[in-house]
C-alpha cells in the first residue's frame, strides 16, 4: 500500500475546504492558498513521478481500501506510465490555471461595455478549482472501475458552476449542454459498468482482475459501446462534439484549458484502457468505424476551425480535429500509434493550453473573443504576440515543439501498423495528414487577422504582458520546445504501458523499426 | 557507376564529433536575441554575426577534416541522443554533400548578416531580424546535416517558419503579413508530399536514418510502386520548398520579405533545398529513366521556362530576381533528375548560383537603398555611375548568371544542359532556350537600371551604399566570377561528392564546344541584343505599357495565383462555409432538438433558459440514471 495517490487527492481536497471557508473579503487570500496548494501538488506528483520504475509492474503506487463491500467496490488507486503521464499533466495545468485565472472570477467587460459579474463568489471558484483537481488525479488512477465512473461523473459537478457561474454571456447554455451530453454518456457507461460486473460475476470492479474475463463476442460488443460512446462524448469525436465549442467558448479560459487539456483526456484514456483491454474482440470488429469517425474528426475540426470568427470557438474546433488524431491513433493498435496517441494526449494539454491562455490575456484586454475586432497586436505588445504565435505553432504541429512528435507518431503508426493487414489505416494516415494543410491555414489566418496587418484602433490601448503572465506562458512555451527535441523521458514511461495493453488486445504488431537507427 | 560510399559511424572526437556546434551556435545566437529582446538593441546585430561567423569556422574546419580523409571514410554519421525511441535517433550526417552545403549556408549566410548590418540600419527591430536570420541558419544546417529523414523535417519546417517571419517581417503591411502565411500554407501542401513520403520509407525499409536506409537499399535494391511513389512524394516536397511548378506561387510574393532575406532564403539557400532533398535521396530516383526521376527533370524544365518567362515581364527588380531564382533552380532540379551523371553539375549550379544570385539581390538591395527603397526599375536609369561597386558587382552577377564564358555560370549552367542534351534531348533543348530567355530578362535588367536615361523619383539622391554593404557585395562578386571553373574543371566537385552520390557510368567530360553549349551562347548573345534593342538604345516607358497577350500572361505570373484561387481558394470557403453552417444547424441543430425532446421542452431549449427547463431536463436524467442502474442490479443478482 502506497500512500502516495491519497495524499495527492486529499492535499486539494483539504485545500478546497479550507479556501471555501475563509471568511468574505478574502479573496486575494483564498487565490494565494489555491496557488500553494496546487504548487504543493505539483511538487508531490513529481516527486512521485520520479520514482515510478519505468521497468517495473504495470501499477504503481497501489493503494486498495474496501468501499462499498457488499457489491466489492472498493477504493483502489495505482498509476501506470499513461496514467502517469496524464497525472502530471493536470498537476503541472493547475497551478498555471490558477495563476491565470487570478482575475476570472472578478468579472469581466464585454466589448460593449457591459459587465457580465459571475454568479458565485471568487474563493468558490478557487475552491472549485482544488475540488478538480482532486477529482482529475482521481479518475487517472482509478484501478477500480466502479471508482473510475464516480470519478468520472463527479468531475462534471465542479466544471458545470465553473462553466455556469462564471462564464461568458452564453453561460447557462453552455453549461447545461455540457452536462446533459456527458451525463447522457455518463449513463451508458453506468450501465456498462454494472453489467460487466454481472457478466463477469467476479464480485469486484478491479480492472486488473477483470482483464480478458469477458470472452463472448456479443457481450463484448454491447459492454463496448456502452464504455466507448460515454468517452466518445467525452473526448469529443464527431458527430458528438458539439457541446465542447460552445463549453470552451463560455467557460473562463482557465476552465477552458482545464476542460479541453485535461478532462476531455479521459475520454481518449479510457478508451484505450477500458475499451481495449477489457473488450479487446470488439475493439477489433469495431476498428474501422472508429478509425473513419477519427479521420472525419481530424478534418471536420480543422474545416469548421477555419470558418470560425471566434478565437475561444476556432481553438475548441482544433481540438477536436487533435482529439481525432489520438482515437486514430488508440485504434490503429501499434506501439507508436498508441503510444503517440498517449504521448498526443499529453502534448494537446500543453499546447492547447497556452493556446486557450494567450488567446485569453488578448480577449482579457480586449473584452472580445471574435477574431475581427482585433488587428495589429504584433507591433502593440510583442511579448503577448510571440507567445501566441508559438502557442498557434504548437496548434499547428510545428516540427520542433512537442507536438509535431506525437503528430509523426501516430500518422506513421497508423500507416505502417499491421494490425489489419489491409491498406484501410493506410489510407487513413494519408487523409489524416492534409491535416497539416489545414492546421496550417487555421492557425496562420487567425495569427494574420490578430496579431499582423495595420493596429485597429481599440488595440493601440493594449499593455503588454505582465509579470504573472509572463510566468504563466513561459513555463509551457518552454515544455513545448524541450519535450519538441527531447521527447523521451515521456516516451520511456509510456511506451511499456502500451507494450502491456497490445499483449492484452492480444495484437500481434510488432514495433516497426525493431531495432531504431541508432547502433 | 558505384553506389555511394556506406557510412560509418563516428567514434573519434576531432571536429566531426564537434560538428554539432554548428548548429548550435546560430541557435543559442536566436534564443539570446528572442528571449533577451529589447535589452539586445545595441549589439544585437553583432551577436547575430559573431554566432554566423562562428558557425562557418567550425564548417570550414569540418571540412579540412573531411578532405583530409581516404574518400571511402568520408561519410560519418554523429550520433547526438535518443530522439523517438524504438524509431528514430538524433544525428549528422557529416558527408561531401551535407559539408558543401553547410559551406554554402554559412559562408554566404555570414556574408548577408554582414550586408544586413548596414541594409538595416535604420530599422528599430534590427535585432528581431537577425534572431530570425540565427534562426535561419541553425534550422537551415539542421536540414542538411541531420542523418535521417525526421531531423531533415525538423530543419526543413524549421527554415519554413524562419522564412514566414522574415517574409512577414514587416508584419504590419498587409501584403507582407498575407505573402507570409501564403508561403507557409503552400510550404505546407509539400510538406504534405514528404510526410507521406516518410510513412512509406519506414513502411518499405523499417527505417528513416540515411546509414540503415543505404544498407537495406545495398542489400535489397528497391523498385516496383512503393519506390515511385516515394519519389513522386518527395518530389511534391521539394516543389513546395523549392517554388518549381506546380508550387511556385509563393515566391515572388515573397518578396515582401526585407531584401537580405530574399538574398539568403529565397535565392542562395532555402529554396536549393528541394535539390538537396533529391540528391540526398537518390536511391529512390534511381535509375535515372525510371518514373520519379523522369518527373524531376520536367519539373525542373517547365519550371526553368516558366520562371524565366516571368522573369522577362517584371518591372519590380525583385520580382524579377525572384522569377529567376525559380528558372536557376529549375535548372538545377533538371540536372538532379538525370542521377549522378547530372548531380555534379546541380550542385555545382546550385553552389554559384548562391553566389551570383546573392550578389544579385544584394546589389538590388543597394540600389533599393539609395533610392528611397523604389524597386520599380522604371523609375532606375543611368545609375551606373552613381553606384559604381554596386554596378560593378551586380555586372558580373549578371555575366555569371547568363553564362558569359568562363564566369561561374557558365561553367555549372552548361554542364547542366549538355548533360541533359545528352540524356533528355527534349529537355535538353528547353533549357537551351531558356539560356537564351534568361539572357533577355537579365540584360533587360541591366538596362533598364544601371544605364540608359535617368527615370528617378524627384527626391532621389543615389548613393553608393557603406562598406559593410558593398564589402559582402565585392567576395559574393569573387566567387561569381570564379568557382564555376574551380569546381567543374578537372571534376572536382565530381570526385569530391562521388563518396555521397555516386558516380555515373562515364565521368562527365566539360566541353567547351559541344553544339549545345555553341547554340545557347548564341540564343544568349540574341537575347542580350535584342534587349539592348529595347531596354538599351530605346527610351524606357516610366509606365508600363499594356503590352500584348503575352506580356499580360507572364506579367500575371503565368495566372499561377488565379489558377490557385479558383482550383483551391474558393472552393476552399465554400467549403468552410457549408462545413460551419452544417455544424451550427445540421449537427448542433439535430442534438439541440433531442436534448429538448428528452427534457420535455418541445424543441425550445436555445431560447429557454430558465432554470426549470434545466433542472427538469437534469433530474430526468439522474433518475433514469438511478433507474437503469437499479433495475440492472434487482435483475441480474
Amino acid at each position: 500500500m502506497s500512500p502516495w495517490l491519497p495524499i495527492l487527492m486529499a492535499v486539494p481536497v483539504l485545500g478546497a475546504i479550507v479556501v471555501a471557508l475563509l471568511p468574505k473579503g478574502s479573496d486575494k487570500l483564498a487565490k494565494q492558498a489555491t496557488l500553494l496548494v496546487s504548487l504543493v501538488v505539483l511538487v508531490l506528483t513529481l516527486v512521485m513521478a520520479v520514482q515510478f520504475k519505468t521497468g517495473g509492474p504495470r501499477f504503481q503506487f497501489q493503494a486498495v481500501y474496501d468501499w462499498i463491500p457488499s457489491f466489492g467496490v472498493k477504493f483502489g488507486v495505482g498509476v501506470d506510465g499513461i496514467a502517469l503521464v496524464l497525472i502530471a499533466l493536470s498537476a503541472v495545468l493547475v497551478p498555471i490555471v490558477v495563476l491565470a485565472s487570478w482575475h476570472d472570477a472578478d468579472g469581466t467587460q464585454s466589448a460593449d461595455g457591459t459587465l457580465i459579474t459571475p454568479k458565485r463568489s471568487v474563493k468558490t471558484y478557487f475552491s472549485l478549482l482544488l475540488v478538480l483537481e482532486a477529482m482529475m488525479i482521481g479518475v487517472f488512477a482509478s484501478t477500480d472501475i466502479f471508482l473510475f465512473y464516480v470519478f468520472f461523473e463527479a468531475m462534471l459537478i465542479p466544471m458545470y458552476f465553473m462553466i455556469g457561474s462564471y462564464g461568458g454571456a452564453q453561460r447557462s447554455y453552455a453549461a447545461v449542454k455540457f452536462l446533459l451530453y456527458s451525463l447522457f454518456g455518463g449513463l451508458l457507461m453506468l450501465v456498462a459498468v454494472i453489467a460487466l460486473y454481472v457478466v463477469a460475476g467476479k464480485g469486484t470492479f478491479m480492472f486488473p482482475e477483470l482483464v480478458g474475463v469477458i470472452q463472448d463476442p456479443a457481450t463484448q460488443k454491447w459492454l463496448f459501446a456502452g464504455f466507448f460512446i460515454a468517452f466518445a462524448i467525452k473526448a469529443p469525436l464527431w458527430p458528438v462534439h458539439t457541446w465542447l465549442p460552445d463549453a470552451a467558448a463560455q467557460a473562463p479560459a482557465g476552465a477552458a484549458v482545464l476542460l479541453v487539456g485535461v478532462l476531455d483526456k479521459v475520454g481518449t484514456f479510457g478508451m484505450l484502457r477500458f475499451c481495449l483491454e477489457l473488450f479487446p474482440d470488439a475493439a477489433k470488429a469495431f476498428t474501422m468505424p472508429i478509425v473513419v469517425l477519427a479521420v472525419i474528426s481530424i478534418i471536420y475540426g480543422a474545416i469548421v476551425a477555419i470558418g470560425q470568427t471566434d478565437m475561444k470557438r476556432l481553438i475548441a474546433y482544433t481540438s477536436i480535429s487533435h482529439f481525432g488524431f489520438i482515437v486514430m491513433g488508440v485504434f490503429a493498435m501499434s506501439q507508436v500509434s498508441q503510444s503517440g496517441a498517449a504521448l498526443y494526449m499529453v502534448n494537446h494539454g500543453f499546447a492547447t493550453g497556452a493556446l486557450f491562455l494567450a488567446a485569453g490575456f488578448l480577449i482579457a484586454r480586449r473584452g472580445s473573443p471574435h477574431i475581427a475586432d482585433y488587428g495589429g497586436v504584433q507591433k502593440v505588445t510583442p511579448l503577448l504576440a510571440g507567445f501566441f504565435l508559438i502557442a498557434g505553432l504548437a496548434g499547428l504541429s510545428l516540427p520542433g515543439l512537442s507536438s509535431f512528435v506525437s503528430e509523426f507518431m501516430v500518422m506513421i503508426g497508423t500507416y505502417t501498423s499491421s494490425a489489419f493487414g489491409s491498406g484501410a489505416l493506410a489510407v487513413a494516415a494519408i487523409v489524416s495528414a492534409l491535416a497539416v494543410i489545414l492546421a496550417a491555414v487555421y492557425i496562420l489566418w487567425m495569427v494574420q487577422r490578430t496579431l499582423n496587418g495595420p493596429t485597429a484602433e481599440p488595440v493601440k490601448a493594449f499593455k503588454d504582458l505582465n509579470v504573472r503572465e509572463i510566468v504563466v506562458l513561459a513555463p509551457l512555451i518552454a515544455l513545448i520546445i524541450g519535450f519538441g527535441f527531447f521527447p523521451k523521458p515521456l516516451l520511456d514511461v509510456i511506451n511499456p504501458t502500451v507494450t502491456q495493453t497490445l499483449v492484452n488486445v492480444k495484437v500481434d504488431n510488432p514495433a516497426i523499426a525493431e531495432k531504431g537507427a541508432g547502433q | 557507376m558505384e553506389s555511394p560510399a556506406e557510412i560509418v559511424q563516428h567514434t573519434a572526437g576531432g571536429m566531426i564529433g564537434a560538428s554539432w556546434l554548428m548548429i548550435a551556435f546560430p541557435l543559442l545566437g536566436a534564443a539570446i536575441l528572442l528571449i533577451l529582446g529589447r535589452m539586445t538593441n545595441r549589439w544585437g546585430h553583432l551577436l547575430g554575426v559573431a554566432m554566423s561567423l562562428a558557425s562557418f569556422v567550425v564548417a570550414v574546419l569540418t571540412f579540412l577534416e573531411i578532405i583530409g580523409l581516404p574518400a571511402e571514410q568520408r561519410r560519418q554519421a554523429v550520433h547526438l541522443y535518443e530522439f523517438i525511441p524504438g524509431m528514430v535517433d538524433m544525428g549528422l550526417l557529416i558527408d561531401p554533400l551535407s559539408i558543401s552545403f553547410a559551406l554554402l549556408i554559412t559562408g554566404v549566410g555570414s556574408l548577408i548578416h554582414i550586408y544586413s548590418i548596414g541594409y538595416m540600419s535604420h530599422d528599430p527591430e534590427r535585432r528581431r531580424f537577425f534572431s530570425y536570420l540565427n534562426l535561419f541558419v541553425a534550422a537551415m544546417l539542421l536540414l542538411v546535416l541531420a542523418d535521417n529523414y525526421v531531423g531533415l523535417f525538423i530543419g526543413w519546417e524549421g527554415v519554413g517558419l524562419a522564412s514566414y517571419l522574415l517574409i512577414g517581417f514587416w508584419q504590419f503591411k498587409p501584403s507582407a503579413a498575407v505573402a507570409a502565411k501564403k508561403a507557409f500554407i503552400v510550404n505546407r501542401v509539400g510538406d504534405f508530399g514528404l510526410l507521406v513520403g516518410m510513412f512509406i520509407i519506414l513502411a518499405t525499409f523499417h527505417t528513416l536514418t540515411f546509414s540503415e536506409l543505404g544498407k537495406q537499399i545495398a542489400e535489397h535494391p528497391p523498385s516496383g510502386g512503393a519506390v515511385t511513389a516515394i519519389g513522386l512524394l518527395l518530389l511534391l516536397g521539394a516543389c513546395g520548398k523549392s517554388a518549381q511548378l506546380p508550387l511556385q506561387s509563393w515566391l515572388l510574393d515573397a518578396m515582401e520579405g526585407p531584401t537580405p532575406v530574399s538574398a539568403l532564403i529565397h535565392a542562395a539557400t532555402m529554396v536549393t533545398a528541394g535539390v538537396y532533398l533529391v540528391v540526398r535521396s537518390g536511391a529512390f530516383f534511381f535509375p535515372p529513366d525510371s518514373t520519379q526521376a523522369i518527373a524531376v527533370s520536367v519539373v525542373g524544365a517547365a519550371t526553368l521556362l516558366a520562371g524565366a518567362i516571368i522573369g522577362c515581364a517584371k518591372d519590380d527588380i525583385k520580382k524579377g530576381l525572384a522569377g529567376s531564382t525559380m528558372s536557376q533552380i529549375g535548372y538545377m532540379m533538371l540536372g538532379a533528375g538525370l542521377g549522378p551523371a547530372g548531380y555534379a553539375f546541380a550542385i555545382g549550379h546550385l553552389i554559384t548560383h548562391g553566389f551570383f544570385k546573392a550578389d544579385l539581390f544584394l546589389g538590388a538591395g543597394s540600389v533599393m537603398h539609395g533610392m528611397n527603397d523604389e524597386v520599380n526599375m522604371r523609375k532606375y536609369g543611368g545609375l551606373r555611375k552613381h553606384m559604381p561597386i554596386t554596378f560593378a558587382t551586380f555586372f558580373i552577377g549578371y555575366l555569371a548568371i547568363i553564362g558569359f564564358p568562363l564566369l561561374s555560370g557558365y561553367f555549372t549552367k552548361d554542364g547542366i544542359i549538355e548533360t541533359a542534351v545528352h540524356h533528355q534531348p527534349i529537355l535538353g533543348w528547353l533549357a537551351v532556350l531558356g539560356a537564351g530567355i534568361t539572357g533577355f530578362y537579365m540584360s533587360r535588367m541591366v538596362f533598364m537600371t544601371f544605364f540608359g536615361e535617368k527615370r528617378w523619383e524627384k527626391d532621389a539622391h543615389p548613393h553608393e551604399s557603406p562598406a559593410v554593404m558593398t564589402w559582402p557585395l565585392m567576395i559574393l562578386s569573387i566567387g561569381a566570377l570564379f568557382l564555376g571553373g574551380y569546381l567543374i574543371l578537372s571534376n572536382r566537385l565530381y570526385f569530391f561528392l562521388s563518396p555521397a552520390v555516386g558516380t555515373a557510368e562515364a565521368t562527365p567530360e566539360f566541353d567547351f564546344a559541344s553544339t549545345a553549349g555553341l547554340v545557347t551562347l548564341a540564343l544568349v548573345a540574341v537575347g542580350a541584343g535584342f534587349a539592348w534593342v529595347r531596354y538599351g538604345r530605346a527610351e524606357v516607358p516610366a509606365v508600363a505599357p499594356r503590352g500584348s497577350f503575352l506580356t499580360t500572361f507572364a506579367r500575371r505570373d503565368l495566372y499561377g495565383d488565379a489558377l490557385n484561387e479558383s482550383l483551391f481558394m474558393r472552393p476552399g470557403q465554400w467549403l468552410t462555409r457549408f462545413a460551419v453552417y452544417f455544424d451550427n444547424r445540421g449537427i448542433d441543430g439535430l442534438v439541440n432538438g433531442l436534448a429538448a425532446g428528452i427534457g420535455g421542452t418541445s424543441g425550445r431549449l436555445r431560447r429557454i433558459q430558465t432554470g426549470f427547463a434545466r433542472s427538469y431536463a437534469l433530474s430526468i436524467l439522474f433518475g433514469a440514471a438511478l433507474l437503469a442502474g437499479a433495475l440492472l442490479l434487482v435483475g441480474n443478482i
